[in-house]
């Protein structure tokens, strides 16, 4: 039950639990590596800065519907699919018809994943993990499919202004979109029913029915939102690189559940954070930036994005098990 | 003011397939007062706490609340005539704060569509624990962080404060110590004062006596007498439940 830590006898840190300030102090930690070591490269520089937040906001949005969807007890592997099928089928759209349309397209994909995904887990009672494994692949087929391989580009000025290059009172588009999701997922994950009863639901699914709680619905809710998350990030990418294409989001899935977890949020649900998300994911895109700044190659940026993410994951996860 | 008992069994009956878990029961409950369910393993004792709850509907007979007669078909429907049920295994969600747990599916917000009013759902459970004598470290503290004593007294806090008619308790002390047993044994004593109607189903006999006020007991799903605790003795339960003589 103690936490098992030197801070033990600080009052104050020993009330916390390690997961929910690790990933604030390691965060401060490498940004002050960063500032010290590439000073001299502008890591620092307003411009540098907008722009992790910017390459950083799709994974962003996706990270907080993983943390509605972990914090549930389930997992939703197809996220990094729907991305480019809600881009693709958003792109192809918007060739014949304006960008709203295109932009409902994309948002469409994304629920009706979302809602077979949820059948299959709260009703036909499947594992998410194994659902979400299995779409995973088949929509990456779609993907693929859908335009024989080939990029779609879009042109639309209100729509790549909307949702990549815009601003807003001289604020970049996906900085207010980041803002957006963040206050959205926090609002609704701590200070709604809605939030609480997800967080019981993944911590004792029994006794969150016995409370009279509609845990199948809730289930399928979940993983909509989760997939919904997704379709956005499809269109942010699609807003800032003009152009579909079936590997949008490819590399995501894992980026977005380091986030996740690195944020404080559990695998096996009950206990997650919106705000720890947000600082996971931009500690990912920190991470990118600053190792791509001091010139590392690719396949050195790898490790040590692996080695760094390795040991949050160790520090973050170091909290004693529940007793029984 | 309707002098009708809180709860009311008639004939009662429950097959499951070919066999029968409960034969022909009938049982009254009033308010204010606490009912023992006695009886070996297998006797049936749980299957009929499931029979109200909802969980199970009754083959045959009939289940009157304050006189009104009502059918079950799902737990939700009994909560909503003011049931709650305590069950042995505990059901708290262990990350979440104690007064999630005491509000869970009930959370109180700030206006209709409001946020979650936190303080008011704290200052609720830390003057229910004040009523019910329950010490916690605080309403804020996350369920795993308590004794399985002050778990159940959570549990037992959580259905009184939702229930407006009865409360059934299976085995509530079954997982406790001996200190813990008799804190929770306080709490439930204390319920009387509340109006409740109360059905315990418990093994332990000197339990039983130190908190009921009737008790019924099953044997093999037939129900074989119900005596007032006062005018019985353990040896008169006993041979009930065992059968080694009759009395009926």
């Amino acid at each position: 039950m103690a936490v098992r830590s030197r801070f033990r006898r600080i009052p104050l840190i020993s009330q916390l639990e390690p997961s929910t300030y690790v990933v604030y102090l390691g965060f401060l930690l490498i940004f002050a590596a960063f500032a010290i070591l590439l000073r001299d490269e502008g890591f620092l520089s307003v411009s540098n800065l907008s722009n992790i937040v910017q390459e950083t906001t799709p994974v962003t949005v996706m990270t907080i519907g993983m943390v509605f969807v972990l914090s549930a007890g389930e997992i939703d592997l197809s996220i990094g699919s729907v991305v480019a099928i809600a881009a693709l089928a958003s792109a192809v759209v918007m060739r014949a018809h304006n960008w709203a349309l295109g932009v409902a397209a994309g948002l469409s994909a994304g629920v009706m994943v979302g809602l077979v995904n949820g059948a299959l887990v709260a009703y036909a009672r499947l594992p998410s993990f194994l659902v979400t494994l299995a779409t995973m692949g088949l929509l990456a087929g779609v993907a693929r499919w859908m335009t024989n391989l080939q990029s779609v580009p879009v042109t639309d000025a209100t729509f790549t202004g909307l949702f990549g290059s815009g601003s807003l009172f001289g604020i970049p588009s996906l900085v207010v979109w980041t803002a957006l999701a963040i206050s959205l997922g926090h609002y609704f994950y701590r200070e709604t029913p809605f939030g609480a009863r997800v967080l019981a639901t993944g911590d004792n699914r029994h006794a969150a029915r016995a409370a009279g709680i509609k845990v199948d619905r809730l289930r399928l809710t979940v993983l909509v939102l989760g997939s919904t998350c997704a379709a956005v990030a499809g269109l942010l990418y699609l807003g800032r690189i003009q152009s579909a294409r079936y590997t949008l989001g490819e590399t995501d899935l894992l980026t977005v559940i380091a986030a996740a977890v690195v944020g404080g949020t559990r695998l096996d649900g009950g206990t997650g954070s919106v705000l720890g998300a947000l600082i996971g994911s931009l500690l990912m895109g920190m991470l990118n930036n600053g190792l791509i700044l001091m010139g590392l190659a690719v396949s050195e940026q790898m490790m040590v994005r692996g080695f760094i993410i390795l040991v949050a994951i160790v520090l973050t996860l170091r909290e004693p098990r529940r007793t029984p | 003011m309707n002098t009708a008992p809180a709860l009311s069994l008639g004939n009662i009956r429950k097959s499951f397939g070919g066999i029968v878990a409960v034969e022909d029961l009938s049982l009254d409950i009033h308010r204010g007062e606490i009912v023992a369910l006695v009886g070996d393993n297998g006797a049936g004792k749980s299957t009929l706490v499931k029979i109200i709850a909802g969980m199970h509907p009754p083959s045959s007979g009939e289940i009157r609340l304050a006189g009104e007669l009502v059918h079950f078909n799902d737990p939700s429907q009994s909560q909503a005539k003011g049931i709650q049920v305590i069950y042995q295994d505990l059901a708290l969600a262990e990350n979440q704060p104690v007064y999630m747990n005491l509000f869970l599916g009930r959370e109180k917000t700030k206006g209709r569509f409001g946020p979650l009013d936190r303080a008011g759902m704290i200052a609720e459970t830390e003057e229910l624990m004040r009523e019910l004598n329950v010490r916690i470290p605080s309403a804020k503290s996350a369920i795993r962080k308590l004794s399985g004593g002050q778990r159940q007294a959570i549990s037992i806090a959580r259905a009184t404060h939702w229930a407006t008619n009865l409360v059934l308790m299976d085995e509530p002390t079954a997982a406790l110590g001996i200190t813990e047993t008799s804190k929770v044994e306080e709490i439930i004593t204390g319920l009387k004062a509340r109006n409740l109607a109360i059905l315990i189903v418990s093994h332990s006999l000197d339990q039983v006596f130190r908190l009921s006020d009737h008790i019924c007991v099953l044997r093999r799903g037939k129900q074989i007498g119900v005596r007032q605790t006062k005018q019985t003795d353990k040896n008169e339960i006993v041979s009930m439940i065992t059968g080694l003589k009759e009395t009926a």
